[in-house]
């Protein structure tokens, strides 16, 4: 599947496309199929985000996964600093990023 | 420490008032993302991969007190409580909202402090050694020297647009601890015949295309000092490759032209600029030397009372020989056990700011190496100090050890990054410290760098390691035999690279055939330079 990413504009936030809005969450993002390249160019002329780009992953039983690790990191933070993730009481997602 | 006249400040300032307009229009859709990403770049604003990221300069790694209390305060207003020291000697915040850039802008510049100059194709933060100003070794203290780059090279209307970023360093001693000869400009204080100037070296780096400067000048007067930076910079600017972002560096133009022709032409240079009038009044520098006068020492207790073995450890490790014989410069470690290289938090700044105050005359200085070094500590004053550093985890007696490696934010924060380097770090310093190898090895010089732009200074490691990626999937590669000090040198790639767990494995690897081989006193790079690349070889691939 496709999705889409960029961040958000005021406070630079990672966020996805839901489809509808951005959200901070990967597992709510929307295949876009073909209508990334749209979706972009009218989302950021309405500056609801900033610099986005469509991103190649999985979709499963267990949510959606980015194919880069690079995507996983910025979809659930700091591998180093799980506090500072969005699961920051889930010992096992840094597993979901490697 | 200099201190802002009122033309610097109303500088400041006016850039804060600037970039806050910017900040607006670009926040109410009447700047483009592209037009507003090289005015937010100016002043030191990037887009990471989880938030703007923010790049504060502490010019020559020197700040006081009061200036670490407004990074530590920061901290804790606008991020996420702590932020990144660097081995450019700034600090770096990773969670700034854009909303936010312009008010940080303005508390820094309270503190005579700002982001300017931070990014973008232009003379960057210039670097120096920390000790600057209290080392033992040292011919003068070379801050002045780098305040009046600093003030010749900040918004120079010639050098705002180069061909690619450059950065410049100032030492004024034999020992190079401030990697001078891996800058676009190396310049080393000297005398000669009972006067002082400046050596020029010119055409260093890093990144892509690691190269060691090489000299153009063995002396320059010094007050031409400026005028034949300028000469340097002229040359470049005009010649350098802006076709082709990675050739575009100074050390790809010196080495196309050979060092020889690039000193011709900028010696011809120099010799226009000579009767130009570009050098500033002598009487500017004497006057930016009296804010660098040496404090009040005091004489006092020259020897250490080492009753308590762990702090003698690190009394031994940790601090460093200061030009007056009762005072030490101390060394602050950020590299805690399974630490994060180069972290401080909020709080851990305004204690070293507080320690700063008590028992260095109010300075601190910023490392390349992410550490903090508080300069002038009376050696009586040290079990006091070393105790509030030990209580506050600030105390790791490692400087210098492979415990105290440099590592780049990596892929968990910078978006040009293709591998995690943090993690590295960790296990190598929790692996060591179990194993208890590391005082065995002495000093050993571990960086690592997530990407081939090696901010973690990987090609100047005794022990590199570079982060690639491979097919998606992080990768390392090894290198052996780097040095960024007086005896400089490129590391060279061991062979094919590993996994995360085993490029761990092949740091511990090469450091047994060290132990091995060594002979006497010798440094891990000393053996390796003995005995060259094909023993590690054996014992990583077999």
């Amino acid at each position: 599947m496709k999705i889409l990413t960029g961040n958000d504009l005021k406070t630079g936030a990672v966020v996805w496309w839901d489809g509808s809005n951005w959200s901070l969450y990967v597992d709510r993002a929307a295949d876009v199929g073909d209508q990334g390249e749209e979706i972009m160019a009218r989302e950021e002329a309405l500056r609801r985000v900033n610099v986005p780009y469509i991103v190649e992953a999985e979709s499963s039983e267990d949510g959606v996964r980015p194919a880069h690790i690079k995507d996983r990191i910025r979809a659930l933070g700091p591998t180093v600093r799980q506090d500072l993730t969005l699961k920051p009481q889930d010992p096992e997602a840094i597993d979901w990023v490697i | 420490m200099y201190q802002y006249d009122q033309y610097d400040q109303q500088m400041v300032d006016a850039r804060v008032a600037e970039f806050r307009d910017q900040a607006r229009r670009r926040l109410e859709g009447k700047l483009t993302e592209d037009q507003f990403k090289p005015l937010r770049l100016m002043n030191g604003l990037y887009l990471q991969l989880h938030a703007y990221m923010l790049r504060v300069a502490i010019p020559y790694g020197t700040l006081n007190s009061r200036q670490m209390i407004a990074l530590g305060d920061i901290a804790d207003k606008y991020d996420r409580g702590y932020g990144h020291f660097t081995t450019r000697q700034n600090l770096q915040y990773n969670w700034i909202k854009l909303e936010d850039a312009a008010d940080i802008l303005a508390d820094l510049s309270k503190v005579e402090m700002h982001a300017i100059q931070t990014s973008g194709n232009c003379i960057r933060n210039i670097s120096s050694d920390h000790f600057a100003g209290a080392a033992a070794d040292e011919l003068v203290d070379p801050r002045p020297y780098a305040e009046l780059l600093r003030q010749w090279s900040s918004f120079h209307p010639e050098f705002t647009y180069l061909p690619r970023k450059f950065k410049i360093c100032v030492i004024a001693a034999e020992k190079d601890r401030a990697a001078m000869r891996l800058h676009d400009i190396g310049i080393q204080i000297v005398e000669q015949d009972g006067e002082i100037g400046a050596r020029f070296f010119v055409g260093g780096g890093m990144g892509r295309t690691p190269m060691i400067a090489p000299m153009v000048r063995d002396f320059v007067p010094l007050d031409q000092l400026i005028t034949y930076a300028e000469a340097c910079l002229r040359v470049y600017n005009r010649y350098g490759r802006r076709d082709n972002k990675y050739k575009a560096r100074i050390k790809i133009l010196v080495h196309e032209l050979g060092a020889e022709e690039y000193t011709r032409q900028v010696e011809e240079e120099f010799a226009h600029l000579l009767d130009q009038g570009v050098e500033p009044p002598r009487a500017e520098l004497e006057r930016i030397k009296t804010y660098f006068a040496d404090p009040a020492f005091e004489d006092g207790p020259k020897n250490v009372d080492r009753s308590d073995p762990d702090f003698a450890v690190w009394v031994d490790r940790n601090t460093h020989r200061h030009k007056h014989d009762s005072y030490v410069s101390a060394v602050i470690s950020l590299k805690p056990v399974g630490g994060i290289p180069g972290d401080a938090t909020g709080e851990q700044m305004r204690l070293m700011a507080k320690l700063a105050k008590q028992y260095s005359f109010d300075e601190i200085r910023i490392m390349h190496t992410q550490n903090v070094v508080l300069p002038h500590v009376k050696i009586a004053d040290l079990h006091a100090l070393w105790s509030e550093l030990h209580a506050a985890g600030l105390g790791a007696p490692n400087m210098d050890t492979i415990e105290d490696m440099i590592a780049c934010p990596g892929l968990d924060y910078c978006s040009l990054a293709n591998a995690r380097s943090i993690p590295l770090a960790q296990r190598i310093s929790e692996r060591f410290d179990a194993s208890g190898k590391t005082a065995e090895l002495g000093e050993l010089k571990l960086k690592i760098s997530g990407c081939i732009n090696a901010c973690g200074h990987h090609h100047a490691g005794h022990i590199g390691i570079l982060g690639v990626d491979r097919k998606g999937v992080e990768n390392y590669q090894l290198s052996l035999g780097g040095s960024e000090a007086e005896d400089v040198s490129l590391a060279k790639i061991t062979g094919p690279g590993f996994t995360e767990d085993g490029v761990i494995e092949a740091v511990d690897t090469v450091t047994d055939v060290y132990l091995a081989q060594r002979e006497g006193e010798e440094r891990f790079l000393d053996t390796y330079r003995r005995i060259g690349m094909e023993p590690f070889k054996e014992a990583l691939y077999g």
